[in-house]
């Protein structure tokens, strides 16, 4: 379906972002038709979509509609109910240093004096745990082999080479997100969009070609969250990562995205931001009339669907 | 040279009477006394242990299941006195037992207050029943529960070392990822680290530590070498290995001090052990709110309060 006949006018015509190039990406997640369930109830059915490098995807719906279930599905932490998934042409596989994940929670609190930087450096070091193997093999052979890679691998950082290594890629992953000065500070005493912007470089120090950033705004006053999407919107063009970003909230979101995945009512649906924030779109998505509305400024605020859409943040 | 007054003449002649230690020779008489040099030998392998893991039971906020495992020690320490077994076998199984269990209880298990505390009970009041069926002497108990380290036999202090070797070898080459995930666990399961046998391994090493700290503080007062040594270092130092570092010191000054001082008085070892660490903690709790009493009016008003600010080197070439 096609939102070209809603009454929101072409959202591209006012500036929104439109795919950087016109030469076809390659394809770094793709789904069919997928279906996942949460503790024995179906979360979302018939879902498909792809990713591709170096796009910039918001993840957007009502609490519990299965946002971060669909992360937990890209890591390999669940398993989908039905259809296929594949990430980076495989099966999702865990301990990917190719995936970069920002979880909403974190052990961080008040009393964390651990300076920042050995966050980022342990982030570095800890993806021994999973060495690359084909993902299909089975049985003892298989575990031996990877018993066997995991010893391997398990060098500690003590040779100068290794540190070294370490070293450049932690201090490469503060400065992309400018938090060099903050390399010392710590934990415990950073502010929440300080403390989001060290989380960043943590899951960007494996260098990473899809970032997962599950709530990242969740906590951040309104001009802090424009910041931190400005800053990850610079990442995604400089690093060529595709990024996913669970949000409640699109507006500080809509003038940087290539693509919206839109979860509610069990149902998810995908499309540009012009294709799918309009009032047909999620009337139909929904199942309840929602009309979309557009203030002077550009901002949306979309109205209806209570039955649906619990959630009254959007 | 002015002459000091007699009243203060005086004291100090007063102090001095009273002050009879004459540490050079006294140290000499101590370290050719056996018991002695046994304690210090088990002090100073005890300190080091407790004082490593005592940094990742702060970092992953596992006091209460520190203090957990001690007095689920106790009664593992009941039961082999009442066999007649060294009580260093019992206090291992039951707080290896327990650590296990309470991994196996799920990953955030160590912050499982309420299960904790229930068990808890429950093994208190069994080591309450060995107790009464324990016709022997009562200082048994009195150690198990508050530590004599003066009394350590030479099979306890090879014991004690053997588990120290064990404990800070596992803990050297698991510390990395120990701390890693304690300080981002879900990003610890995303990479596929096996979180909960890196929970299980703490709580064993754990277990481990406090079963030869017993020996010298008892049940009763295992916070002092598994708690407070890291509180004081986190206050201190934000990298990890400065912190383990000066954990250890602590612990083994405290230690070391302890002894030391329990040769000329009749108090307990651990009371000085506890009372040290506890005075070092006093001091570093108060020392920043005394300095900003007595800097001046202008520093506090936060002129000149800018950080260290490293220097960012130039940028790596990618």
């Amino acid at each position: 379906m096609s939102g070209a006949s809603s009454r929101v006018p072409d959202l591209a015509a006012h500036g929104f972002a439109a795919p950087a190039t016109d030469e076809p990406r390659p394809e770094i997640v793709s789904a069919s038709h997928l279906a996942v369930e949460y503790r024995g109830h179906s979360v979302w059915s018939d879902a498909s979509f792809s990713i591709r490098r170096g796009e910039f995807v918001a993840v957007i719906g009502p609490n519990g509609a299965g946002k971060t279930t669909l992360f937990r599905l890209l890591l390999g932490i669940v398993r989908p109910l039905a259809g296929t998934l594949r990430v980076f042409g495989g099966l999702p596989r865990g301990g990917n240093p190719k995936i970069g994940y920002v979880p909403q929670a974190h052990s961080v609190d008040r009393e964390t004096n651990v300076e920042a930087l050995q966050l980022v450096r342990l982030s570095h070091s800890e993806n021994r745990w999973v060495p690359p193997l084909p993902p299909d093999e089975r049985g003892l052979a298989r575990r031996l082999r990877r018993a066997g890679a995991v010893a391997q691998s398990w060098v500690p950082p003590v040779t100068p080479s290794l540190r070294k290594a370490e070293a450049e890629a932690t201090e490469w992953a503060l400065r992309a997100v400018g938090a060099q000065e903050l390399a010392r500070k710590p934990l415990g005493a950073m502010s929440g969009g300080e403390l989001q912007r060290i989380f960043l470089a943590e899951a960007l120090v494996t260098r990473p070609e899809l970032l997962l950033l599950d709530e990242p705004l969740a906590n951040l006053d309104i001009r802090r969250a424009y910041e931190l999407v400005e800053l990850v919107h610079t990442l995604v063009r400089s690093e060529n990562v595709a990024t996913l970003l669970v949000a409640h909230d699109i507006n500080p979101l809509i003038r940087c995205l290539d693509k919206v995945i839109y979860i509610a009512n069990g149902r998810v649906a995908t499309g540009t931001p012009s294709e799918v924030l309009t009032t047909e779109f999620l009337t139909e998505l929904y199942g309840v009339p929602v009309e979309v509305l557009r203030d002077s400024r550009g901002n949306l605020v979309i109205v209806g669907g209570e039955d649906a859409h619990p959630d009254p943040n959007l | 040279m002015t002459v000091p007054p007699p009243t203060l003449t005086a004291a100090f002649a007063l102090l001095w009477t009273w002050w009879s230690w004459n540490i050079p020779s006294d140290l000499a008489t101590m370290l050719s006394l056996r018991f002695i040099v046994d304690a210090y030998e088990a002090g100073t392998i005890i300190a080091i242990v407790s004082g490593v893991v005592s940094y990742l039971v702060v970092l992953r906020r596992s006091s209460f299941a520190s203090h957990a495992l001690g007095h689920v020690g106790f009664s593992g320490a009941a039961a082999a006195v009442l066999y007649g077994i060294n009580p260093f076998f019992g206090l291992l199984s039951f707080t290896m037992a327990s650590a296990t269990g309470m991994s196996l209880l799920g990953k955030r298990a160590t912050h499982r207050d309420v299960e904790i505390g229930t068990v808890l009970a429950f093994m208190l009041g069994l080591g309450l029943l060995f107790l009464s069926f324990y016709k022997g002497y009562a200082s048994e108990v009195y150690s198990i529960l508050f530590g004599d380290i003066i009394a350590i036999s030479v099979q306890q202090v090879e014991l004690t070392a053997i588990t120290g070797v064990v404990v800070l070898a596992v803990l050297a080459f698991f510390f990395r990822p120990l701390v890693f995930s304690s300080l981002d666990e879900e990003v610890a399961e995303a990479k596929r680290m096996p979180t909960l046998f890196l929970g299980w391994l703490f709580l064993i090493t754990l277990a481990a530590a406090i079963s030869v700290a017993v020996t010298v503080i008892g049940v009763l007062l295992i916070f002092a070498l598994t708690v407070t040594p890291a509180a004081i270092a986190f206050r201190l130092t934000k990298r990890p290995l400065y912190a383990v570092a000066i954990s250890v010191l602590v612990a083994l000054f405290a230690t070391w001090v302890g002894i030391f001082v329990a040769f000329y008085e009749v108090e307990p070892t651990s009371f000085f052990i506890v009372t040290i660490i506890f005075a070092i903690y006093v001091i570093v709790r108060t020392a920043p709110l005394v300095g900003r009493l007595l800097r001046p009016r202008a520093a506090r008003t936060g002129a000149g309060t800018v950080g260290r600010n490293p220097v960012p080197r130039p940028p790596a070439p990618r």
